[in-house]
C-alpha cells in the first residue's frame, strides 16, 4: 500500500514539473513584458529597459534556455522570481491564494455535499418529477455563463439590500475597510460578504456534480449487491445509505478532489465579479501584463494543487476500494 | 422450528402477474402463475431466459424495480406478501425467505469483507452483538465448506474464485435458518465440477435448516437430482408441472417434450439426432391470443390460435395425480404416449461416409504437436518487471483427420482458449509445431497464410460481438469472398445459397444483424466461416451462449455440414454433453496439459484419468432415477494457479484417487514424477496421464 502510493507521488510530481516547465516555456516565449516599456511615452532607452529586463529575468534577448535555468535555479531554492512590477511573486500568491481559499472553500464543500445528496436523490427517484425537476434546473444552471449568474446573484443581492433598506450582504470585497478581521462584527461582516459569491459557486456546484453523482448512483442502483443486501432483510433506503451510497461515491472521489484543485483558479469569474483579489484575478491579469514569472508561478501553484489533490483522491480511493489495496 | 399442519403449503402463489412499462410498450413478463410450496420440498422452475421463471421469484420478494406492476396472491404461511409495505417485507426477506443469486461476484458488495456481509445478514434480524454475530459468520462460512474460515471472513468479495463466492452466498442465506431459498439460477455461471460442489453445499444447506427450496434453471439436468416437483415455464406462464418423475418420463405438452428431445445427453451410448424446436421463444409484447407455443408447436391446430389452454390435469389419471399441462392435445398426447420424436420431426442420422475409412487411412487435417504458449508475468505499475511465466499451454499434442470432430474440453483456465488462438494465429509457436493440411505454420510465408486461412475458419461463441451491427447480413457474408477474390458477379449467388445452407431465409440478405435472434446470428456466423468453402473449422464454444431449445438446432446444422461438405472440427467446449453428441474424438485439458484423449464413447464409457471421472460424474443428467443413484465424485478446491502448477502431476491437489486410494509410496510418484499421456488401458488409441490409471465407469 504505501509502496503504491509512493509510485503515485513520484509520478504526480514528474508530472508538476514537466507541466509547469512546459507553462514557463510558452509564457517565456509568447508574452513580451518588453511590450509593456515600448508603450510608454516618451519610450526608455533600450539600454534601461534590457538591464530592468535582466533584473526581473524577462530579458528576450537571452536565450530562452538560461532564463529557464536562472529561474529554476531559484525555484530550488523557493524563490519564484518577481512579478513585472518588481514583486515578490512568492509574496503575491502567498497573499492572493488565502483570500481564494476563503473564497471557494464553503462554495466547494457546501455545493459538493448538496450536489451528491442532489444526484443520489435524482437516481432514487429516477423519471419522477423531482428527479426531472433537478435535471431541468442543472441544465438551465449549466447552460448559463458563469458571468450571467454571477451578475444576476448580485443584483439580486443589491435588490434585496434596497427591499430591506440596509445593506444586509455585500456585493464587493472580503471585509468592509477599517473593521477588525477577528472581531464578533468582523466575522459577522465577512460572513455577509460571503454569502452572494458563495451561492454562485454553490449552485454551479449542485448542478454539476449532481448530474455526474446521478450516473453513478443510477450505475450503483441496478446492481445486483444492492439485490442482495434487500434479500438479507435490508430495508431499501437502508441499503442505499449502505450499500449503495459508497460504491457509487468511489469513482467521485478522484472528480471531486481535482475539481476542487482547479477551483482555486477556476473561480475568476465570481473574483472580479464580486472584487475578491483572488488567484484566478491573479492568472489573468498577470497574461494581460505580460508577466511570465507571475504566469509560471500560477501553474506551478495549479501544478501542485493538482498534485495534492491527485494524492488525495488515491487516498480516498484506497480507503474507500478495497480492490485498490494490494 | 416453526410448526405447519401436515399439507399446509409454505408458500401458495396464486394468478401472480408481472408487467413492465417500456417504451416499445407493456410487457407482460409474467401471466397468472400459481403454484405451492410444501414445507421441506424442492421444487424446480425450468425455463429459458425471458420465460419470466426469475421475475416470478423476485415479485415473491417485492424486489423487482419499482416501475413493475404486481398483481395477484403469495402467501407465505398464511401471510400476504404482494403489496406488503417495504418495512413489513423486510422482515421476511433473509429470515423466512433467503435467496441465492446468479452470478455471485456482482451479487456481492465489491466494498465490504464477506464475514461483515454475512454478520451483517445476522444483524438485521437479531439483535446480538457484532462480535457474536462475526463469530456465527465464520461458522456460516465452516459450514458452507470453505477453508480457513476465519481468516478468510476478513476478505473481500475479489479475492475468492466463482465456486468460494458462490458458497458465501448461500452462508448468507442459511444464516437466519429460513424456511425458504429461493436460488435462482446458483450454478449458472460456473465450471461443472464446481456446480457438483455448490449443488452438494445446497443440499447440506437444506439438511441443516430443513428449509423448502425453489431452485430456478435452465438446466433440466441440475433439477433432475435434487427437486421433488417441477414447473416448467414459457412465455410468462407455467405451461407444465408434477413430480420430477412425471414431466421427465411422461411429459405431456409439447415444449417440455421438446426441451427434454433437445438436450444432448452425455450417457448417451448410440446417438440420436437432436429434436430441434424451430424458432424463437415469442416477444412478450402484444403477445396474440392463444397458445404462446402455436408458432413452433408442429401440433398446433386452429383451437390452438384462438384460446390459450389452462394448465389441467390429465385425462385419465388418479385424482390425486399432481401433474398439470397446459395444451389442448395433452389428453391425446397422453393416449397416443407421444414422445418428443413423434412430434418434432428430427433430422435423419447423418452418413458417416468419410468416417467409415479406417482412421490411420484419413488425412491429417490439422496437427498439433508439443505446443507450448507462456506469458510473461509482471509486477509494478510504473516500471514493470518480468517476475515469471506462466505456461498457460504446456505440451499439448494432437492431430484431426478428414471428417472428424475432435472435442477439446476442459474447464475455464485449463488453457484450451489459449491453444486455438495459436492455432488460429498461423505464426512460430515459442514450442512446437503446428501443421495445417501439412503445411507447418512456422515456415509458411505470407501469401501461404492467407491461402491457408481459406481452408482454416472460426465460429466464435458470441455471435453478436463476432458480426458487425451496421453491416446488413449480405454484406457481412460477402466480405470475405471478396477478400479472397471471387468474381463480383458470383459473390450474390453465394451469399443466398450459404443463407439456405444454415437454414436461413435468403429473403433477408438486406437485414441487419440485430434483427435476428441468437441462434439465427449463430447460424450468419457459420455461414460466413463457410463462405470460403474451408476444410477445417474451428469451432469455440459454439453452442453455449445459446438458449436449450435453439442450441439443438445449430448443434444438428453443425453435424450435417460436417458430413454433407466432408468438414473436420475442432470444437471447443465446456459442455461435455454437447461434445458427446457432436464429438468423434475428446481430448480433456487440465492446467495446460492434456490429461487423457481418444474415441468419444471409449473416453466417456471408460474414463482411465481421475480428472476426467470426476468431470463426467460432475455432469447432472437430464433423467431423475439415473440422476438420484449417481454417486457423484465432488472434487476438492478451486483449480491452482497455472503460474505456480502443482510439481509432478499438476492434478494432484485435488485428485481423489490421490487422496483415497493410494499408499503412501505411490502418492511420492504423483508427487516427483508428471505423468506423460500414453495408452494404459489397453485400447492403443486411449491415451491418458495418470500413473495409477484405470478405467472405470461413471455414467
Ligand atoms: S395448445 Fe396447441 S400449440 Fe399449444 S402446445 Fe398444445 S398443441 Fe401446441
Ligand atoms: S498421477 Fe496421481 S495425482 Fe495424478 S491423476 Fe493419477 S493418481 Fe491422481
Amino acid at each position: 500500500m504505501a509502496a503504491f502510493l509512493l509510485r503515485r507521488l513520484v509520478y504526480l510530481l514528474c508530472l508538476v514539473v514537466v507541466s509547469t516547465s512546459v507553462a514557463y516555456l510558452l509564457a517565456a516565449t509568447q508574452l513580451r513584458p518588453r511590450a509593456r516599456y515600448e508603450g510608454r511615452n516618451p519610450p526608455p532607452p533600450v539600454a534601461v529597459v534590457d538591464a530592468r529586463l535582466d533584473e526581473l529575468n524577462m530579458n528576450d534577448k537571452v536565450p530562452v534556455l538560461t532564463r529557464y535555468r536562472r529561474w529554476g535555479a531559484g525555484l530550488l531554492r523557493g524563490d519564484l522570481g518577481r512579478t513585472i512590477d518588481n514583486q515578490p511573486v512568492n509574496a503575491e500568491i502567498g497573499r492572493r491564494m488565502w483570500v481564494s481559499l476563503r473564497l471557494v472553500v464553503v462554495g466547494a464543500v457546501v455545493g459538493t455535499l448538496l450536489g451528491v445528496a442532489a444526484g443520489a436523490y435524482g437516481a432514487v427517484k429516477q423519471y419522477q418529477l423531482a428527479d426531472r425537476v433537478l435535471t431541468v434546473s442543472s441544465f438551465v444552471i449549466l447552460s448559463i455563463p458563469a458571468v450571467v449568474l454571477g451578475v444576476l446573484f448580485k443584483n439580486a443581492g443589491i435588490g434585496l439590500n434596497n427591499a430591506l433598506g440596509f445593506k444586509l450582504l455585500y456585493t464587493t470585497g472580503e471585509l468592509t475597510p477599517g473593521m477588525d478581521p477577528w472581531s464578533a462584527a468582523g466575522l459577522v461582516n465577512r460572513f455577509a460578504h460571503l454569502v452572494l459569491p458563495s451561492l454562485v459557486l454553490i449552485v454551479i456546484a449542485v448542478a454539476f456534480y449532481g448530474r455526474y453523482q446521478r450516473n453513478a448512483m443510477l450505475d450503483v442502483l441496478g446492481s445486483d449487491f444492492l439485490r442482495t443486501a434487500r434479500a438479507k432483510g435490508l430495508r431499501r433506503s437502508q441499503a442505499l445509505i449502505k450499500h449503495g451510497l459508497r460504491t457509487a461515491l468511489i469513482p467521485m472521489a478522484t472528480f471531486f478532489a481535482y475539481e476542487f484543485a482547479l477551483l482555486f483558479v477556476g473561480a475568476t469569474f465570481t473574483e472580479r465579479l464580486f472584487g475578491w483579489h483572488g488567484m484566478g484575478e491573479y492568472f489573468v491579469e498577470s497574461v494581460t501584463k505580460n508577466d511570465i514569472n507571475s504566469v509560471a508561478g500560477v501553474t506551478l501553484f495549479v501544478g501542485v494543487l493538482v498534485l495534492i489533490a491527485g494524492f488525495l483522491s488515491d487516498l480516498a480511493y484506497a480507503a474507500l476500494d478495497p480492490r485498490v489495496r494490494v | 422450528m416453526r410448526v405447519t399442519a401436515p399439507g399446509t403449503p409454505l408458500l401458495s402463489v396464486r394468478d401472480l402477474s408481472v408487467s413492465f412499462r417500456t417504451e416499445a410498450g407493456l410487457v407482460r413478463a409474467v401471466r397468472s402463475v400459481s403454484y405451492d410450496v410444501a414445507p421441506g420440498e424442492v421444487l424446480g422452475i425450468v425455463g429459458e431466459s425471458g420465460s419470466g421463471k426469475s421475475v416470478s421469484s423476485l415479485a415473491v420478494m417485492n424486489l423487482l424495480p419499482g416501475h413493475a406492476e404486481v398483481t395477484g396472491s403469495a402467501r407465505l404461511n398464511g401471510q400476504e406478501l404482494i403489496g406488503q409495505s417495504d418495512d413489513a417485507l423486510s422482515a421476511v426477506r433473509g429470515s423466512r425467505i433467503a435467496m441465492v443469486f446468479q452470478d455471485p461476484l456482482s451479487a456481492l458488495t465489491p466494498v465490504y469483507t464477506v464475514g461483515d456481509q454475512i454478520a451483517e445478514a445476522i444483524l438485521v434480524h437479531e439483535t446480538v452483538s457484532r462480535g457474536e454475530a462475526m463469530r456465527r459468520a465464520v461458522d456460516l462460512l465452516h459450514t458452507v465448506g470453505i477453508p480457513n474460515a476465519a481468516q478468510r471472513a476478513t476478505a473481500f468479495p475479489h479475492e475468492f474464485s466463482g465456486g468460494m463466492r458462490q458458497r458465501v452466498m448461500i452462508a448468507m442465506a442459511i444464516a437466519n435458518r429460513p424456511s425458504l431459498i429461493i436460488a435462482d439460477e446458483p450454478t449458472t455461471a460456473l465450471d461443472v465440477t464446481i456446480q457438483a460442489q455448490i449443488l452438494d453445499v445446497l443440499q447440506t444447506a437444506r439438511r441443516m435448516t430443513g428449509a423448502a427450496i425453489v431452485l430456478i434453471t435452465h438446466d433440466l439436468g441440475v433439477i433432475a437430482g435434487i427437486a421433488d416437483r417441477v414447473s416448467v415455464m414459457y412465455a410468462g406462464t407455467i405451461v407444465e408441472t408434477g413430480s420430477v418423475d412425471d414431466v421427465f418420463y411422461r411429459p405431456r405438452m409439447p415444449y417440455t417434450l421438446g426441451l427434454l428431445g433437445s438436450i444432448p445427453r452425455a450417457d448417451a451410448g448410440e446417438r440420436q439426432p437432436l429434436t430441434p424446436i424451430e424458432g424463437t421463444p415469442p416477444s412478450l409484447i402484444n403477445l396474440p391470443t392463444g397458445c404462446p407455443f402455436v408458432p413452433r408447436c408442429p401440433m398446433a391446430q386452429d383451437i390452438c390460435r384462438r384460446e390459450e389452454p389452462g394448465l389441467l390435469p390429465i385425462a385419465g389419471r388418479e385424482p390425486a395425480d399432481t401433474q398439470r399441462a397446459a395444451c389442448h392435445f395433452k389428453d391425446d398426447i397422453e393416449q397416443r404416449q407421444l414422445t418428443s420424436r413423434d412430434i418434432f420431426p428430427a433430422p435423419l442420422p447423418s452418413s458417416d461416409a468419410v468416417r467409415s475409412v479406417p482412421r490411420e487411412q484419413r488425412q491429417q487435417m490439422l496437427v498439433v504437436q508439443d505446443l507450448v504458449k507462456s506469458y510473461p508475468q509482471m509486477k509494478g505499475a510504473v516500471l514493470r518487471r518480468k517476475v515469471g511465466e506462466v505456461r498457460a499451454v504446456d505440451g499439448v499434442s494432437f492431430d484431426i483427420r478428414e471428417g472428424e470432430t475432435l472435442g477439446l474440453v476442459g474447464e475455464s483456465g485449463c488453457g484450451k482458449t489459449t491453444t486455438i488462438m495459436e492455432i488460429l494465429n498461423l505464426g512460430r509457436p515459442a514450442s512446437g509445431h503446428i501443421a495445417v493440411l501439412g503445411h507447418d505454420t512456422a515456415r509458411m510465408s505470407g501469401a501461404e497464410k492467407f491461402g491457408i486461412r481459406r481452408d482454416l475458419q472460426v465460429v466464435f461463441q458470441d455471435p453478436m460481438a463476432s458480426l458487425d451491427p451496421r453491416l446488413p447480413i449480405g454484406e457481412i457474408l460477402a466480405e470475405p469472398l471478396r477478400a479472397h477474390g471471387v468474381a463480383p458477379e458470383r459473390v450474390s449467388a453465394r451469399v443466398r445459397e450459404l443463407l439456405t445452407l444454415v437454414g436461413l431465409r435468403a429473403e433477408h440478405v438486406n437485414r441487419y444483424p440485430a434483427a435476428f435472434s441468437g441462434g439465427q446470428r449463430q447460424r450468419i456466423g457459420i455461414a460466413r466461416a463457410l463462405a470460403l468453402e474451408p476444410k477445417i473449422l474451428v469451432l469455440d464454444e459454439p453452442v453455449s451462449a445459446l438458449d436449450v431449445s435453439v442450441r439443438a438446432g445449430v448443434i444438428n446444422l453443425l453435424e450435417r455440414l460436417r458430413d454433407q461438405l466432408g468438414l473436420s472440427y475442432l470444437f471447443v467446449a465446456h459442455d461435455l454433453a454437447v461434445v458427446r453428441h457432436i464429438g468423434n474424438r475428446v481430448a480433456v485439458m487440465y492446467l495446460g496439459r492434456i490429461i487423457e484423449s481418444g474415441d468419444v464413447d471409449e473416453v466417456f464409457d471408460r474414463p482411465a484419468h481421475p480428472y476426467t471421472q470426476a468431470l463426467l460424474s460432475a455432469i447432472p443428467l437430464p433423467d431423475p432415477h439415473k440422476e438420484r443413484a449417481r454417486v457423484r465424485i465432488v472434487l476438492k478446491g478451486d483449480l491452482p494457479s497455472p503460474a505456480n502448477p502443482p510439481s509432478g502431476c499438476r492434478f494432484r491437489t485435488r485428485c481423489q484417487k490421490f487422496a483415497n486410494e493410494l499408499t503412501e509410496p505411490q502418492r511420492q510418484r504423483c508427487i516427483d514424477e508428471s505423468p506423460a499421456l500414453l495408452p494404459r488401458t489397453g485400447s492403443p488409441d486411449h491415451l491418458d496421464a495418470c500413473h495409477w490409471a484405470t478405467a472405470v465407469e461413471v455414467l
